[in-house]
């Protein structure tokens, strides 16, 4: 194991900014820590390189107790927000910088410098100040010289935030590619579940302080481990259901009890892509007029609503929408073709496995 | 077409002075007459006047009023005090601002509080202050008396007065540039392996390297130009413990040719120092704006 975490804790005065996390990271990883802000994430992150003493629990590096160990013994690299470069040293002093203070010899450093301005397509800009720089070419300097010591792990604090979103997508295919040439164990933060599902191998969620889920960019989608995940990871149509007569019921939805009683409640989850819909009205199981499409390119986001005011987001192919000739306020009718119990009245969230329930009312497409 | 150019020109500043925020011209003209007129009177003439005054009886006399053992003592004393007093609040004023701006702890605001104190309280008080501490009838006068140690009406004294007349310069001016800049650069120090001093030394110094000369620049104006706190501990000696604005009080007395001549030379500095500072103000102007805009950064989400 390169990163371990266990059972660590952060207190600021009255604030438990992080509580009771335990995960660790294998060798080579690249891991996202996701979740909003406010969630604890760039505080573990800081904890990891010694930023931030932890309140209780154990940090271990490559096996090692690091909790009582400065930053500088523990051989990080660290990518700051608003990057941190050194704005009063040049492009090159600033990627030196690490191997000057470790005393490395002058030939050394050139050596080194020169591999990383070239490996991070900045030849030429070496006497450049942080100033005359792009926002990309700043934050490529930045994790230069992060790298430049050649850490055991590399930390990156939100990288892609200061930059816009063209730039952006550049970067998150350039970080997986340098991740794969390089294979440091990475842990990167961000608040943007779309970028954490694109580059990292492993996604751990964060919320108010605690680890929601661990797992997979997969994973958390296909099984999200609680609500919380559910509705962050992607867009989630969730619904309170009551048991009356032997079937849960919301408006006109209505699904078997899963074992609930008589008169107590469940919540369910359905994922937009598993709303069917089509322009006949004989169908399917649920009538809606179409009350809004949104363009996302290859994608169309639906908004239905039921008669009786119940809204259901759904997600169709442009193609499959042009070939049920599909309009605003056009009425319609849907079914849900597979969904997930996410609680039960008197239960945990966190405990609950969740189901996937095919329906067998209607036919798939 | 030629004729039709100036036309548009006039055309367009007539548009911009209808501009809801501007003043009609002869608001704007009076007012920075009257801004010039005042600074000439008050400040420029004066000024040339020190130089006139110096030369109303020619070069020889200019020279002569300068060669004098007594102005060189002063010279030499005034040199001296401002090499000790000036170092010293270097220091202080950047360890005062670095606790200031990127540390919380007990006291910060009294700290604050205290560090403009001598900008309010009048220079003779902070003389006296001296004077009942280490006078032969102050609080420690008998112990020092019998150490046979002199503060007052030496240059310990005139050294003690000269720093606490100009501690705040460094301090104040170093506290927004350092809060503006944030930890991050320094905590980046630490993650590539530098320890607390290299971080100070190569990272937090250079970034505030401008603003440290400009606060050094006015402490030293400061403490070569005090006249107030030193004059109460001073005793007046003449070629002992006068310094150059004591030296020019006491020759005004005596020779109004001399004193200005003598004057003339703090004029002198005062006008190099406006110069540097004039210049260091663009330098440090630029630092402030870059961490700034890293600030602006770092806060976009």
């Amino acid at each position: 194991m390169s990163i371990e975490l266990k059972n660590v804790s952060k207190q600021f005065g009255e604030v438990a900014a992080v509580n009771e996390v335990s995960f660790s990271v294998a060798e080579g990883e690249l891991v996202a820590l996701l979740g909003p802000s406010g969630g604890g994430k760039t505080t573990v992150l800081r904890m990891i390189a010694g930023l931030e003493i932890p309140t209780s629990g154990d940090l271990f590096i490559r096996g090692q107790r690091v909790n009582d160990i400065s930053v500088q013994a523990r051989n990080i690299g660290f990518v700051f927000q608003g990057y941190a470069l050194f704005k009063t040293m040049s492009v090159f002093d600033n990627i030196a910088f690490g191997l000057k203070i470790r005393g490395r010899k002058r030939a050394e450093i050139k050596e080194r410098v020169e591999e990383l301005l070239k490996l991070f397509g900045l030849e030429g800009l070496g006497r450049r100040y942080p100033h005359q720089l792009s926002g990309g070419q700043r934050q490529r300097v930045a994790i230069a010289r992060s790298l430049a010591p050649r850490p055991s792990v590399l930390l990156l604090d939100e990288p892609f935030g200061a930059v816009d979103a063209k730039i952006r997508q550049e970067l998150r295919d350039w970080l997986v590619r340098l991740h794969d040439e390089l294979n440091v164990t990475t842990i990167f933060v961000t608040h943007d579940q779309e970028e954490a599902m694109e580059v990292s191998n492993r996604i751990v969620i964060f919320s108010r302080g605690r680890l929601e889920q661990i797992g997979t960019p997969r994973q958390v989608y296909e099984e999200p481990a609680n609500e919380f995940v559910a509705r962050f990871i992607g867009v989630m149509n969730v619904l309170e259901l009551r048991v009356e007569n032997g079937a849960a019921r919301n408006h006109e939805l209505s699904f078997p009890s899963h074992g609930v009683a008589e008169g107590q409640s469940l919540r369910i989850g359905f994922r937009p892509y598993a709303v069917q819909v089509s322009s006949n009205l004989g169908e399917y199981r649920y009538r809606a007029v179409l009350k809004h499409v949104y363009f996302l390119g290859v994608l169309l986001r639906l908004e239905l609503e039921t008669p009786s005011g119940l809204v259901v987001r759904a997600r169709i192919s442009k193609e499959e929408f042009n070939r049920l000739r599909l309009a605003e306020d056009q009425p319609v009718s849907f079914q849900i073709r597979e969904y997930r119990v996410l609680s039960r009245e008197g239960q945990s969230l966190e405990s609950e496995t969740s189901i996937i329930q095919p329906l067998s009312h209607g036919e798939g497409i | 077409m030629a004729a039709g150019i100036p036309k548009k020109k006039l055309g367009l500043s007539a548009a911009k002075s209808k501009r809801g925020s501007e003043e009609p011209i002869w608001v704007r003209w009076s007012l920075t007459g009257f801004a010039l007129a005042f600074v000439a009177i008050f400040l420029l003439l004066p000024l040339v006047n020190v130089f006139a005054q110096a030369f109303s009886k020619g070069w020889s006399a200019y020279v002569n009023a300068l060669a004098n053992p007594d102005t060189w003592d002063a010279i030499r004393l005034t040199l001296t005090v401002a090499a000790i007093s000036v170092p010293l609040n270097l220091v202080f004023g950047l360890a005062a601002s670095w606790a200031v701006a990127k540390f919380e702890f007990p006291g910060k605001t009294i700290l604050i509080t205290l560090i403009d104190l001598p900008f309010s309280v009048s220079p003779v008080v902070a003389g006296l202050i001296y004077v009942v501490m280490f006078g032969a009838r102050g609080f420690f006068g008998e112990w020092l008396d019998e150490k046979d140690i002199k503060i007052i009406f030496a240059l310990p004294g005139i050294v003690l007065a000269t720093i606490f007349v100009t501690f705040p310069f460094v301090a104040r001016e170093l506290i927004p540039i350092l809060q503006a800049q944030g930890r991050d650069q320094e905590e980046a120090a630490l993650t590539l392996g530098a320890n607390g001093l290299q971080t100070f030394w190569h990272v937090t110094l250079p970034s505030v390297r401008w603003g440290v000369l400009y606060g050094v620049i006015l402490c030293n104006a400061r403490a070569m130009g005090e006249f107030g706190a030193v004059s109460v501990v001073s005793g007046h000696i003449t070629g002992r413990t006068d310094t150059l604005p004591l030296r020019v009080d006491k020759l005004y007395q005596e020779d109004t040719a001399a004193a200005f001549s003598v004057a003339s030379v703090l004029a002198l500095l005062a006008l190099v120092t406006l110069g540097i500072k004039t210049w260091l103000e663009n330098r440090e102007e630029h630092d402030l704006a870059l961490a700034q805009e890293a600030e602006v950064k770092s806060d976009e989400h």
